[in-house]
């Protein structure tokens, strides 16, 4: 359903300022997205003030010095610090993207951090990711075959193997699945780049052979069709991948069986 | 999701206005603009077959600089939607999903949409003899 206004349990307030030790030159402000489950206070957006002078360049590295410095009940995922667990996804200056491969120098003016958007906030920065996992889950990410399995790895050619570049190299951030405005309005039905990307990667693959199963359980006019080819997730994808273009090869596919 | 009060985390409140997704809406508001266009174009033909006088007041509500405003907008929406369309006809045969490409195939259609839409509004005020 298409609601353009946030829940009344939802909407922001003004939150505390910390600001910078005196003597700070050069401060940035951090104005980051806070919810405490244990209250029953809205969410707030409290203000940090951090000294760049002390602190690494990117903004993961900021968030890590507030949390260490300033207020340790600051909550946030993270793991690798390099871009490939894809813990750090959060909305960052207006679009989606990972913190620790963002550098504080490409924005401008406050940094404005908020969580991946139209999500249930578990607390502060922390989403639950439940439904986009559920829906991973269903397009059954494993390869799958009947042929007997051979005494060795199961060969391609290297043209087939091209094919999965581009898919393979997702990182599951969901980044691009909340960028999506049909996935803001029609996430319980629509699966979302992040998940079609992934479906793509093993209708594509040349040793799975399962492919016609699992376009009969895409052939939907919600399931893959809510894509309206926005692009907002090709946009924003931190790995500079295209599901955008994966969820158009899966509408060929699906017109090309016909 | 329902079963929980946990918030809802903002959303159109703060995500930037992407070039994807303000073209993509511009399709959308174009679309439901061009439906409530044809009808009003519906009533300046039947006000025809309801003699002179009901088709002289729809020729004076047309001519009005609000009528001509609605059809310059109707004429840009028209534009808009029939290049954007092309640009869907493109993605439908799987081209032009790269991010360079979309950027310049949807500056592309803005520029040629308000190129044809003045080319069009200076031909009607050529042919009218500038009144």
């Amino acid at each position: 359903m298409v609601e353009f206004n946030l829940p009344a349990n939802s909407r922001p307030t003004k939150g505390k300022v910390f600001k910078a030790e005196p003597g700070a030159v050069n401060i940035r402000r951090f104005r980051v997205y806070r919810y405490d489950p244990d209250l029953s206070d809205n969410p707030r957006i409290d203000t940090f003030e951090v000294d760049l002078d002390k602190c690494g360049p990117m903004v993961l590295d900021a968030m890590i010095k507030i949390k260490d410095e300033i207020d340790s009940t600051l909550t946030f995922r993270r793991s690798c610090r390099e871009g490939v667990c894809g813990s750090c996804a959060f909305n960052i200056d207006g679009t989606n993207t990972l913190a620790c491969t963002k550098p504080l120098s490409e924005i401008k003016g406050d940094v404005k951090i908020y969580p991946l958007p139209h999500m249930p906030v578990i607390k502060d920065l922390v989403c639950d990711l439940n439904q986009p996992y559920a829906q991973y889950k269903a397009i059954e990410p494993w390869i799958q075959a009947d042929t007997p399995a051979p005494n060795r790895e199961r060969l391609q050619s290297e043209e087939e193997r091209a094919k999965l570049d581009g898919m393979w190299e997702c990182i599951l951030c969901f980044c691009c699945q909340s960028s999506c405005p049909s996935y803001w309005w029609n996430g319980d039905r629509y699966m979302g780049p992040a998940v079609l990307l992934q479906a793509n990667r093993w209708i594509q693959d040349s040793r799975d052979e399962a492919t016609g199963n699992r376009l009969d359980e895409l052939d939907d006019s919600f399931r893959v069709f809510r894509c309206h080819t926005i692009m907002n997730c090709t946009n924003t994808c931190p790995k500079s991948l295209n599901p955008g273009k994966a969820i158009g090869e899966i509408k060929e596919a699906l017109f090309k069986r016909q | 999701m329902a079963a929980t009060n946990r918030p809802l985390s903002p959303h159109l409140q703060v995500y930037r206005p992407q070039i994807t997704s303000m073209l993509s809406i511009l399709h959308r508001i174009t679309g439901v603009a061009l439906g409530l266009g044809t009808v009003l174009f519906t009533y300046w033909l039947t006000s025809a077959a309801y003699g002179p006088d009901a088709f002289h007041r729809a020729q004076g509500l047309m001519g009005s600089w609000f009528g001509l405003l609605v059809l310059f907008g109707f004429t840009f929406a028209l534009y808009y939607h029939l290049c954007n369309g092309i640009r869907h006809m493109f993605w439908d045969i799987g081209m032009g999903y790269e991010m360079t490409t979309l950027r310049k195939s949807g500056l592309f259609v803005v520029l040629v949409t308000i190129v044809m839409t003045i080319a069009t509004w200076a031909y009607i005020w050529s042919r009218a003899g500038g009144s």
